[in-house]
């Protein structure tokens, strides 16, 4: 099958750089490579304020300070720095890290390292529309809390997190506040100043910016660790030569999205609600996976009883259709997605998981496609089932 | 993940798939936690498999790896059967990747159990091959695949 011919339902996993972003992108390669940081001649200068111009351009999509803005090398890396940077930093005033069950493994294991060296972290649950309640923060908040860190909207099942309330919370009680919002900039408004947010992550690949490249928004004031120890680069924060391509994808792809963002949103929502409703009126044992409306415009997350998700993959596959499964089989390890199983669903439903992620160039009439493939797949696959078949004689 | 072109197409046309009414041999192995599944049916006939079908709840390996168990034993003794091991169904498949080999015994431990329920129905003895281990999908506590 050609790669035109593909349905990509993963933009939750990477999305491609628009040809609009590449075209920025380019000069800053092969001709304008001065070094940023060798602004005693010209072409260094040239670099030196593409970096710094689109530092401004992100601090502005974000409503943030443009030396508030520190360019890191993914999504990874600025959550790994804020938490512990701001774990560290701390130490002397305390040791415990609140944050949740369903967070993205950047998180999650970063702060299970933090547990081995020491510090004591509280994994709070999601209910089983995957929302963690601002409450149940709070009441999770010890004398030696010292950092707060909750995922602005899920990678998996798409649940956007209250952030603006944890943030109040935070604020209130004078404890540092991360959220990783890589699956959330570029896909719904993001501002820090009315969210109360210390630091936030975020991604370029997500908004259809380019990999390798990412961005920690860290409040003035605040002092994380260092993570990355070299040069004077960002402010001597994150050592470094800058990704200076990247970061001018970064920046012209985060604009392109902040601008007609109201408009995208209400149409990949609409399609995703078209894509929802079709696939539980079609295929019966199905569920849909995250809170109903506040989820990620793009993100519907399914499960389908008496199947495996990686099946249901490879048959997508061959149909043209790239998708994604909590399935543990997809993940290479034994149990399903950690996602699925912290909002509570059975490890059997949990295998049985359908991740379709939708962009702007999605149609109505691929996702009809999708509908129509997906319904034979379960039914194929349900068909040489025994769990289906103890079901249908009872 | 990478499958070989002979897994793929045991999974996207599985031999033998289905149940058999007359079936005089059942055995079922694994369990929904793991992910896996797998349910065989045979009729045996003097000791020799005469007809075989499966059903599986599982990733494409597990499929493929029952469709070619069954391939394998159609037609043969019990005993000769019994000798049929993982390692059998794994070369028939050109390979599998590391982490579904699990899949390949789960084949080997579901044709097992049918044949341990047809000696158990029929009062033969238990072949020594028939030692005990319900199924092996490599997540549950009772199995033999070194885990967590």
């Amino acid at each position: 099958m050609e790669q035109k011919d593909i349905i990509y339902l993963d933009h939750a996993a990477t999305t491609p750089v628009k040809p609009a972003v590449l075209e920025k992108m380019l000069p800053w390669f092969s001709q304008n490579y001065g070094n940023p940081s060798s602004t005693i001649y010209g072409l260094g200068r040239t670099t030196h304020e593409a970096v710094e111009g689109a530092r401004e351009t992100v601090a502005g999509c974000l409503g943030a300070k443009k030396e508030e803005i520190f360019f890191t090398g993914c999504g990874t890396e600025a959550d790994n720095w804020a938490i512990r940077g701001c774990a560290y930093a701390n130490r002397k005033k305390g040791s415990h890290i609140i944050t949740t069950a369903m967070e993205h493994h950047a998180v999650l294991h970063t702060c299970m390292q933090l547990e081995k060296e020491g510090f004591s972290v509280t994994y709070l649950k999601p209910d089983a529309e995957g929302l963690i309640q601002p409450k149940a923060v709070e009441q999770a908040i010890r004398p030696d809390t010292v950092l707060i860190t909750v995922m602005f909207a899920n990678n998996e099942i798409g649940t956007i997190q209250p952030i603006a309330e944890i943030g109040k919370i935070a604020r209130t009680h004078g404890i540092l506040f991360h959220t990783d919002a890589v699956q959330a900039v570029g896909s719904v408004p993001v501002e820090v100043e009315s969210l109360q947010v210390d630091m936030l992550s975020l991604s370029a690949h997500k908004f259809y910016g380019p990999k390798g490249v990412g961005a920690l928004y860290v409040r003035k004031g605040i002092r994380p660790d260092i993570f990355m120890q070299g040069g004077a680069q960002e402010r001597g924060r994150r050592g470094g030569t800058e990704n200076i391509a990247g970061i001018v994808g970064l920046a012209t792809a985060l604009e392109l999205a902040c601008k007609n963002m109201d408009e995208t949103m209400k149409c990949i929502a609409e399609k995703r609600d078209y894509l929802i409703e079709r696939v539980l009126e079609s295929i019966p044992y199905s569920r849909l996976n995250g809170h109903r409306t506040k989820r990620l415009p793009g993100n519907a997350n399914f499960s389908f009883q008496y199947i495996e998700g990686e099946s249901l993959l490879i048959w997508l596959d061959l149909n043209g259709i790239a998708a994604s499964s909590g399935s543990a089989c997809t993940s290479g390890s034994l149990d399903p997605s950690h996602v699925l199983l912290s909002i509570g669903l059975p490890h059997e439903i949990a295998h049985g998981s359908l991740r379709l992620t939708l962009g702007e160039e999605t149609t109505k009439e691929q996702l009809d496609y999708v509908v129509e493939k997906l319904t034979n797949t379960v039914e194929k696959l349900r068909q040489m089932s025994p769990l289906y078949e103890a079901v249908q004689k009872g | 993940m990478i499958y070989t072109d002979k897994v793929m197409d045991h999974f996207t046309n599985p031999r033998n798939v289905g149940e058999l009414e007359n079936a005089n041999a059942v055995g079922e192995v694994g369990n929904a936690r793991c992910g896996d599944i797998m349910k065989i049916y045979m009729t045996i006939e003097n000791d020799v498999i005469e007809d075989i079908r499966f059903k599986t709840f599982g990733c494409g390996a597990a499929i493929a790896t029952s469709s070619v168990a069954t391939e394998l034993v159609k037609g043969k003794t019990i005993e000769e059967a019994l000798k049929i091991t993982n390692k059998a169904v794994v070369e028939q498949l050109g390979g599998l990747p590391k982490e579904k080999l699990h899949c390949s015994v789960l084949a080997e431990e579901a044709i097992q159990a049918a044949i341990l329920d047809y000696c158990e129905k029929n009062g033969k003895e238990i072949p020594e091959a028939l030692s005990g281990c319900g199924g092996c999908c490599g997540g549950c506590s009772h199995n033999h695949i070194a885990h967590e």
